[in-house]
């Protein structure tokens, strides 16, 4: 073993020019760790090249598109929105200054908002629990997962054509108006039940994976201090898993506000509240007839049947600033969620 | 003072008691969905057998047979189901076909640069623009495209020319396939971006890291190893994405035209002009129609093709995306 075996192929190292007697090193010291510099594009092919170029110009085109949608949108907000608008039901009149505003269908959105996930939620969170911490028979396991599947994927004007079916019946009549045996099918309940059709399947995915997330010897540990599978679920698992679930019941919120389809066949076209008479107080405006935001948004719209333009923009402002606190909601949550930490395996 | 003893959740929560209640839960919904589909074939059933295979065919004009068949439940002379809706499919084909083909190159190029090559201040602004026009409902964006883009294809994109040459057969107003493609193609891209991008974040690091070690650049590495060990979850995330553009109605009853018109693409470029009427949209544009009963067998009818073809797509897309998790690291 010699110094030779060191220099003999590669540069040359420098130690011959040390002088004589100075502590220096025999070779050049290794070569810096890697560091996270990366490649650089410049010794791509020119194909490679225009391929990343195109990756930015999408980039920054959706950046460019969600930009152009937010400022858009404000800036028509602040020229048609007034705060009136929002107290002010909506009245028939010739022009946009004699139709009045919008409360019936905010207050409509907020209704079916609080209904939907108040329906959707418990039942998402169940049929979560089910999956991951039950789940037998496998075959009915199996097929749950389907379902969910599947209810994410059926387009919501088929719940709404459903829902006209089960609501019309007699036997519900008594959760929408009917008049001498015949059942109108449409009320706050219709369009509530099937909207939480839309909301599960969000809730049930992000509920699971809160749970699939938690390891098994944190449920072991609550074993083997007496606890049953119920009181683990319920004192352990759910809370634990809390942020995922309030994920999923945004995501879900979500959902629910910016539908339109079910609204539009399931709530009457109307745009204002027709509470059915005779009723008590809440039960009278849930059973009747109503509007949200977004179907009011559709009927304002140049091709709907208002044809209000301003008004359908200030609506708009509206509900896209609903969404956008939603986002943020969402946000805020995911990022606590990180910040709590991660189960040690 | 045994018998004191009172377990919190000993007799009233005994497992086996929430394990029923829950699974009974289960069933509920499962027996729900069932139901749907059972309710919306059987009240589509009149449409389906009047007209047989010829409800899935071409001939008349959709929007005559429609007025035809709600004006026949009061005439008393019997109902009249004759109801040929190829205009309507093809024209859910078009738009559908279209923004999914334009959804998927944009979310793999904008999912590749998200993964791979974004500094980290874009990836910041990316992510949550891309979740922020996933989220925005379907109105809005039927609103502004109503109100901006309409009116710009209108009188910027068609010529005086183009209009005149099909003045006599339909007017070219904006309202068109280009308008609905477009606006789709923005509303479905987003949940394509986030499936690729879960998929492509969880390849195996040691196969790329392996391609880059034998020299291949890092455009080359991820497009050959990364986008294609995420093949499944490609496949899956476009199909999920079919099954959301055949659904969508809203925006498309706003956008679309709502003209019963088959845009013909041998006639040149100008098809992409012209309005046409897809399935969704009709059934909520004629929504009011429902009381009758030969145009509910007919919207029913109509709902249950949506239904069987977005079930058939999204149970794919799960099956493709269940069969992935052995490609892809954990």
């Amino acid at each position: 073993m010699s110094d030779t075996e060191y220099t003999s192929g590669g540069p040359q190292p420098q130690s011959d020019e040390l002088p004589v007697g100075t502590a220096g090193p025999l070779v050049d010291p290794p070569p810096p760790a890697p560091t996270n510099a990366v490649e650089g594009s410049s010794t791509w092919s020119l194909l490679d090249r225009l391929g990343l170029a195109f990756c930015w110009f999408l980039g920054l085109l959706f950046c460019a598109i969600a930009a152009a949608i937010v400022i858009y949108l404000l800036i028509k907000g602040v020229q048609y929105l007034k705060p009136s608008m929002l107290v002010t039901p909506a009245a028939s009149g010739f022009s946009e200054g004699e139709s009045g505003g919008f409360s019936d269908a905010f207050i409509g959105t907020l209704i079916l908002g609080v209904m939907s996930l108040s329906l959707a939620l418990p039942t998402g969170v169940a049929i979560a629990v089910w999956l991951v911490e039950y789940g037998r028979p496998k075959a009915l396991a199996r097929v749950t997962e389907m379902t969910v599947e599947a209810i994410a994927g059926i387009p919501s004007v088929v719940f709404a054509l459903f829902g006209t079916v089960i609501f019309s019946s007699t036997a519900l009549g008594f959760l929408s108006r009917s008049n001498e045996g015949v059942v109108f099918g449409r009320s706050f309940f219709a369009a509530a039940s099937m909207l939480s059709l839309e909301a599960l399947p969000l809730i049930v995915a992000s509920t699971r994976e809160g749970l699939n997330a938690i390891p098994r010897h944190v449920r072991e540990a609550s074993y083997g201090v007496g606890k049953t599978k119920a009181a683990t679920t319920r004192r352990i698992l759910l809370p634990t898993c809390r942020p995922q679930i309030a994920t999923g019941a945004m995501l879900g919120l979500g959902r629910i506000i910016g539908d339109t389809a079910i609204i539009v066949i399931l709530l009457g076209a109307t745009q204002n509240f027709s509470p059915v008479e005779g009723a008590p107080w809440p039960l009278d405006y849930l059973r009747g007839a109503g509007t949200t935001l977004t179907n009011f948004v559709y009927e304002a719209s140049p091709t709907g049947n208002l044809n209000q333009p301003d008004k359908a923009y200030a609506a708009a402002v509206v509900l896209l600033l609903i969404v956008l606190l939603l986002n943020a909601g969402t946000d805020i949550i995911h990022r606590r969620a990180r910040k709590a930490g991660t189960w040690s395996q | 003072m045994e018998e004191d003893f009172q377990p919190e959740y000993g007799p009233k929560w005994s497992d086996q008691r929430v394990e029923r209640l829950l699974g009974a839960l289960v069933l509920g919904v499962v027996a729900l969905l069932l139901a749907l589909i059972v309710v919306v074939f059987v009240h589509g059933w009149p449409s389906f057998s009047h007209n047989g295979l010829a409800w899935f065919g071409p001939g008349g004009n959709v929007e005559e047979e429609l007025a035809q068949i709600s004006q026949s439940a009061e005439t008393g002379a019997g109902y009249i189901y004759t109801f040929h809706a190829w205009p309507l499919i093809w024209s859910t084909i078009l738009i559908a076909g279209g923004s999914v083909v334009l959804g998927l190159i944009a979310a793999l190029f904008i999912s590749v640069f998200l993964v791979e090559f974004a500094p980290s201040w874009m990836r910041a602004i990316l992510t949550p623009v891309v979740r922020f026009l996933a989220s925005i409902p379907s109105v809005i964006y039927g609103l502004l495209g109503v109100l901006v883009l309409v009116p710009f294809i209108g009188n910027h994109l068609i010529s005086e020319h183009q209009k005149a040459s099909v003045a006599g057969i339909i007017s070219l107003t904006g309202y068109s396939l280009m308008a609905a493609i477009v606006v789709l193609t923005i509303m479905i891209a987003p949940l394509m971006v986030s499936i690729f991008t879960d998929a492509l974040n969880s390849v195996k690091p040691g196969w790329l890291e392996g391609s880059l070690a034998l020299g291949v650049n890092r455009w080359r590495t991820i497009w050959k190893i990364g986008v294609r060990a995420a093949r499944p979850a490609i496949v899956a995330g476009t199909v999920l994405a079919l099954a959301r553009a055949i659904g969508e109605s809203v925006m498309l009853a706003m956008l679309s035209g709502s003209t019963a018109f088959a845009p013909n693409p041998i006639d040149g470029l100008i098809f992409i002009f012209e309005p046409s009427r897809p399935l969704a949209p009709t059934i909520v544009k004629s929504s009011d129609q429902l009381s009758s009963p030969p145009a509910s067998a007919t919207l029913f009818a109509i709902a249950s093709f949506l239904l069987f073809s977005a079930a058939v797509f999204s149970l794919i897309g799960w099956l493709t995306r269940r069969s992935m998790n052995k490609y892809l690291a954990r």
